[in-house]
């Protein structure tokens, strides 16, 4: 039987023979949290604590800044010490709340389970919110905006993403393996908010013990678990729905456009303690994994634990290494430090050697249309490359330069070795900068 | 054979008369003005005068809307011609070049990082503010060069961007696209120049770049009017430029340069040991 | 300690690169030369030589000319080089073959910017330059003298050439084509070196499919294009038309197809497109052979098509996930 996917795509080697076979480990709490107030997509957090003020676990240490923005919450109990400037993982340095831990670890007494029978939709939403649940996946969008989709755009279809298509990550697949039934529990929630008909979980086959365990736990719901082709990026979003619904969600437009929404297995999870047990995100699983770090590990973290802190706890590094990535290979940030903080969105923490690192200076454009034939959006990529450098936005804005989900798989076919994805987004800025001089 | 010969002829005449015919009815009445500027300005299209092209500059200019000085890479040479055929008085504005005030290449200046990519200035700076360890100096990709209409700027061995006087014409499109401001507008006489751009702390400038200012006053002390000192950085006071020599031989990193001889190799700014520059 | 390495994403690579593309290539034409030295001896081997030589040669002057750096390296002089040679006649003399290079890297590529710039495949280039230049020279053809067999190379007509005199002449076709099906196969047949063996080249491409440097669309567009086309003439008028298999396995169609038309830097790069240039090719190749004046109309068919590249990709851009028409979302 064919298995469902989506046209265009990659086959990169997996490498998740590091971690897989590694059960989530609890790891053990530094000895100072770095929590950044922006760590999601929108506007960032405002400190609510003054420096020298004692925090429980779980409270809250930076309120919302408007709609489109989460709380931050202390990841253990402790002193803060200091609100300052701090490196941050997106660049430059950026606000952070220090938090001194007292080693009690006591959660906040304000936190309160909830019966989510007696709770409307509203309800759990906000609690959603004010638990500070992100997009998991590694976007960090805020899950309650996703969750509120205006009245007209129904979503009929609720996705769950158990893909994971990221070489080397293995976190959700651990997650899924491990904590089925919070995952579970999290989705019934998500499907009751949504009001959809349809709950599909979408599960790569090279995974089949975790399609397998979850097929056994969906046998008396009514939800599918659907085996996907391998193939990345099958994890995106618009991959994903088209691969399980047939349709696309349309250019400039969102899921909701054609009735789906896509949640994160370990997001349902976050939305499980959010609203049953009144526990905010203060944790996440992070695959710490590589050639270069000594011993692999799937990493339960608290947010704010420094990168340092991590590879110390993987056995430090095995050697030099070549690039200190955070996130995959195919679309993670390369670090300048480990001095940099853990976040809600941190997936993983990839340490490659410099044997691993391809430095070959770019050639010319050939015109072998690989980059063509493996876009998943269908894009020509080094049509649009070639006009974003030369600076000509309005030509790279009608080949569809916004469409771009910068995936990777161009730069990762091309033999002249072109930074593709660097150049088109290059193109992006160009264009959305003219957008904002000109509107 | 001749029946060819006669109707091509034909053929010919027809399109002959036919093009003539055509040149005078649809004729565009351009005002003559229009055409001698565009005669004499210099051709380049580079748009430091604000119009699109040089063509859109003598529109304008036989409109009224705009100065006959607006061309820096006229020179005062155009300046005059221009204000001749719009009869109109017209003071050259002083020419100006551009400087890279920075000395800080690959042998003299810390990279915080190795950078793969895109060999362009802007991609740089935003992976984690470009691979240069110093906030302010050059980044060496060359975007500069590239973007230069009169190929006044070299990229030397070493990774730094050098602007050749000779050539430069003031357009200002190198300093419009360089992502760190380095590059500096300067009258033409002036040829004294600090190479440093950054305003941090001497001791930590110390650490990462070998000719960076350090904020140490010595050239304020031996010319006072003619240098400034802001924000942990000296810069020459341009009005006073003629007395800015003296204190080259006082700047303890070498950062102070007189560029009057030594163009466009750079050897102004390297010491004799350099490389030969090349074009990136 | 060595400094780290920071990069836009992605960060790692299918570990593909120009040159093993080019190399890759050149591997999957050895049989077609092996086969072109076995049926016509020293003389294909000195074309062989003296253009692929030329072409590196000409590279690397024309690089060193321009101030650039010199990129023999990775391989493309030497692809055009071959594919240059592959489309002689094996009596070339060794100054067209060296002009015939030069042609080709200088005014086929060096001119217009070096690898990936060139609007047209150099080695056609050269190659009509030359038939349009020296017609006797590129015209004469000899029967296949293979080795051992003692035989020495003798001058003859190709089958494309003796067909299109006998219509010329008499409207008909010749009364005994000199060749078997066979033979015409295997590369037992007078014509470039590089064109007469089917099998050779169908070899080499398989290998280049299998390696996915080639993809289906150009070589069975263009291939089906010509045995349609000429198959429906054949039909109307079997006295006059050869047979589509004919066509198929005489001239320079199987080289053209599987190596000249798909060089990757002159053809569109969207699947539509591809498709297009195919059919392009084949519909002219087959006019120019059947009503044209040149019995062989492969090379003019594919620089034609060239030309028509960039408005073949304006025109054929895949549709955009999520959009129902190019530019639109409904």
């Amino acid at each position: 039987m064919k298995l469902k996917t989506f046209a265009g795509g990659i086959h990169p080697p997996d490498n998740k023979q590091w971690s897989s076979h590694k059960a989530i480990e609890d790891c053990p709490l530094p000895t100072e949290f770095v929590v950044p107030l922006a760590q999601h997509i929108g506007a960032p957090s405002v400190a609510c604590v003054e420096i020298g003020q004692y925090v429980a676990k779980g409270q809250v240490i930076g309120t919302a800044k408007g709609f489109v923005s989460v709380p931050v919450h202390a990841p253990t109990s402790g002193e803060v010490v200091a609100i300052e400037y701090r490196p941050h993982s997106w660049g430059p340095s950026l606000p952070a709340i220090v938090i001194k831990p007292d080693g009690e670890d006591l959660w906040s007494t304000d936190l309160q389970p909830s019966d989510p029978d007696n709770l409307s939709t509203d309800d759990m939403i906000e609690k959603v919110r004010l638990a500070g649940v992100v997009g998991m996946g590694g976007a960090a969008f805020p899950a309650h905006v996703k969750m509120s989709p205006p009245p007209e755009k129904q979503v009929r279809t609720l996705i769950i993403n158990g893909v994971e298509c990221e070489p080397y990550l293995t976190a959700d697949y651990r997650m899924m393996l491990e904590e089925p039934e919070r995952i579970l529990q999290g989705v019934g929630l998500l499907q009751t908010v949504f009001g959809a008909e349809r709950v599909v979980i979408g599960i790569e086959a090279n995974k089949p013990d975790a399609i397998a365990l979850f097929e056994k736990h969906c046998a008396k719901t009514a939800f599918e678990v659907v085996s996907l082709h391998v193939k990345y990026p099958q994890g995106a979003e618009k991959q994903l729905i088209a691969a399980v619904t047939g349709k696309q969600v349309p250019s400039g437009g969102l899921p909701m456009d054609i009735g789906a929404a896509v949640h994160n297995v370990s997001t349902a999870a976050a939305v499980t303690d959010a609203i049953v047990h009144g526990r905010p995100l203060i944790e996440r699983i992070c695959t710490v994994t590589g050639p270069a770090i000594r011993e692999p590990k799937n990493l339960r973290i608290r947010i704010g634990t420094l990168l340092s802190h991590l590879v110390e706890v993987c056995g430090g590094l095995a050697e030099e290494p070549g690039k200190i990535i955070l996130g995959g290979p195919m679309m993670g940030f390369t670090q300048l430090e480990f001095n940099v903080p853990a976040t809600k969105g941190t997936s993983g923490l990839l340490l490659l050697r410099m044997q691993d690192v391809d430095p070959r200076p770019e050639g010319p454009c050939i015109r072998c249309a690989r980059c063509v034939q493996v876009c998943p959006i269908k894009l020509l990529p080094t049509t649009i490359a070639a006009y974003a450098r030369r600076n000509l936005s309005a030509e790279a804005a009608e080949y569809c330069a916004m469409d771009c989900i910068e995936c990777g798989s161009c730069s990762y076919v091309c033999p002249a070795a072109i930074p593709l994805v660097q150049a088109i987004r290059y193109g992006k800025a160009a264009i959305l900068a003219k957008k904002r001089k000109s509107p | 054979m001749l029946a060819a010969i006669l109707s091509l002829g034909c053929i010919g005449m027809i399109a002959a008369v036919a093009l003539g015919f055509a040149a005078k009815k649809f004729a565009v009445e351009v005002d003559p003005r229009e055409l001698a500027a565009m005669e004499v300005l210099p051709g380049a299209n580079c748009g430091a005068c604000g119009f699109p092209g040089c063509a859109g500059y003598a529109k304008a200019l036989v409109a009224g809307t705009i100065d006959v000085n607006q061309c820096p890479p006229g020179g005062a040479d155009v300046v005059a011609k221009l204000a001749r055929i719009l009869g109109v008085e017209a003071a050259a504005a002083s020419p100006e070049f551009a400087v890279v005030l920075c000395q800080g290449d690959n042998r003299k200046a810390q990279l915080k990082y190795n950078y793969l990519g895109l060999e362009d200035c802007t991609a740089a700076q935003r992976i984690a503010d470009g691979p240069k360890v110093c906030p302010g100096g050059c980044l060496g990709l060359g975007s500069c060069q590239r973007a230069c209409p009169f190929d006044a700027i070299e990229m030397t061995a070493a990774g730094l961007a050098v602007i050749n006087r000779e050539k430069c014409t003031g357009c200002r499109k190198c300093v419009a696209v360089c992502p760190r401001q380095v590059i500096r507008m300067a009258p033409a006489e002036a040829t004294v120049h600090v190479l440093c751009n950054s305003h941090d702390k001497g001791a930590v400038v110390r650490k990462y770049c070998q000719v960076g200012c350090i904020a140490c006053q010595l050239c304020k002390k031996a010319a006072p009017d003619a240098y400034k000192i802001e924000n942990m950085l000296a810069t020459v006071v341009y009005e006073h430029h003629s007395e800015a020599a003296v204190a080259i031989a006082k700047c303890p990193t070498r950062c102070i340069r007189d560029f009057a001889e030594g163009y466009p190799d750079g050897s102004a700014l390297l010491p004799a040991d350099a490389d030969k520059p090349h074009a990136a | 300690m060595k400094q780290l390495y920071l990069s836009s994403s992605p960060h790692i690579h299918s570990g593909e690169t120009t040159t093993g593309v080019m190399r890759a290539v050149l591997y999957s034409l050895l049989p077609a030369c092996g086969v072109a030295v076995y049926f016509f001896g020293p003389s294909a081997l000195s074309v062989l030589l003296i253009a692929t030589l030329g072409c590196l040669a000409s590279e690397a002057v024309c690089q060193r000319l321009m101030g650039q750096p010199v990129t023999l390296g990775d391989g493309s002089a030497a692809i055009t080089g071959v594919l240059l040679a592959l489309n002689l006649p094996p009596s070339s003399p060794w100054w067209l073959t060296l002009l015939g290079a030069v042609i080709a890297i200088a005014i086929g590529k060096q001119v217009y910017g070096g690898l990936g710039s060139n609007p047209f495949n150099p080695a056609l280039v050269a190659r009509v330059v030359l038939l349009i230049s020296f017609p006797v020279q590129m015209t004469t053809w000899s029967a296949p003298a293979p080795l051992g067999s003692g035989l020495d190379l003798v001058t003859t007509a190709t089958p494309l050439g003796e067909w299109k005199n006998a219509v010329m002449l008499t409207g008909q076709l010749p009364a005994e084509m000199q060749g078997s099906m066979a033979n015409y196969f295997l590369g037992n047949m007078p014509g470039c070196i590089g064109e007469v063996s089917a099998l050779a080249l169908l070899l080499g491409a398989a290998y280049l499919f299998y390696r996915r440097i080639l993809t289906w669309h150009i070589p069975t567009a263009f291939v089906g294009t010509v045995v349609l086309l000429s198959g429906l003439f054949w039909l109307i008028d079997p006295a006059k038309y050869p047979n589509p298999v004919f066509h198929l396995l005489t001239g320079g169609l199987i080289l053209g197809a599987f190596y000249m038309a798909t060089d990757m830097v002159t053809t569109p790069v969207s699947i539509s497109g591809m498709l297009l240039f195919g059919a392009g090719c084949g519909f002219l190749t087959v006019l120019i052979r059947l009503f044209g004046g040149y019995p062989e109309g492969v090379s003019f068919a594919i620089l034609l098509m060239n030309a028509a590249t960039p408005l073949i990709d304006r025109y054929t851009r895949p549709r955009t996930f999520g959009m129902v028409r190019q530019g639109r979302t409904q």
